[in-house]
């Protein structure tokens, strides 16, 4: 039999941890950026502080302007790029970026850059896009991760 | 029946978790007792809303269906007592 989502009775659990999501976005593939930042606009939404730790592919969607071009979906689905490519194109379509900004705008939103990745592109602070807060290091991210309720990978 | 509203949103072409993120920034400016609907064409709202409004601590007067899988979320702020 189906449940409902409103009949789960959810466990209260106080372990002293705090109401922030944490999501270690690696994938630069707008599928993946798209499910990432409709999971942080929902936390925002529901008052949990969000961190958005860029690393690798991740990092790349967000040098100043190839959030734009950007069209690249999941090779193991490449065969639904042409029609998910179809959807994300034209006004009113769903965006990632414009997801992370409303997100920054109702809540508590960080977007942090890995320091590894950046030196390893040879690139710095100043050519990604202006929603980045600051570099980190992954150690950093970490220790506030940790203090976190939730912790993605995506 | 539709109940009157302070404020009128239409998100219907908007995308989870769009008529969620219109409805809180519309209820931003709104007077404590002050109403706003949002119609949304999206299915995850009819989750999404309510969960929200009740953490919010507003109330969700009406849920009016409508054609085509939309619906009209009829919600009155209710401010904070801090």
């Amino acid at each position: 039999m189906n449940t409902p989502m409103e009949n789960i009775v959810n466990p209260v659990v106080n372990d002293g941890r705090v109401n922030r999501m944490s999501i270690i976005l690696f994938s630069g593939t707008v599928d993946k950026l798209l499910a990432a930042s409709i999971m942080a606009t929902g936390a925002s939404a529901m008052g949990l502080e969000v961190d958005v730790f860029l690393t690798m592919w991740g990092m790349m969607a967000f040098r100043k302007g190839a959030y734009k071009e950007l069209n690249k979906v999941s090779a193991d689905f490449a065969e639904y790029g042409p029609m998910l490519q179809q959807k994300l194109s034209g006004p009113g379509a769903p965006n990632w970026m414009e997801n992370l900004v409303q997100a920054k705008e109702i809540g508590d939103v960080h977007v942090y850059a890995c320091g590894m990745t950046l030196e390893m592109f040879g690139m710095s602070k100043t050519d990604l896009e202006d929603i980045v807060d600051d570099v980190v290091g992954v150690a950093g991210f970490v220790e506030r991760a940790k203090e976190g309720k939730v912790t993605l990978f995506v | 029946m539709t109940l009157p509203v302070d404020r009128e949103i239409d998100a219907r072409g908007s995308h989870c978790p769009g008529p969620l993120m219109e409805l809180i920034r519309g209820s931003k400016s709104l007077a404590d007792g002050q109403t706003i609907a949002v119609l949304s064409a999206d299915a995850g709202s009819k989750k999404d809303i309510p969960i929200w409004v009740e953490k919010a601590g507003y109330k969700l007067l009406a849920v009016e269906e409508q054609e085509n899988g939309v619906a009209r979320f009829v919600v009155q702020k209710v401010a904070r007592k801090s």
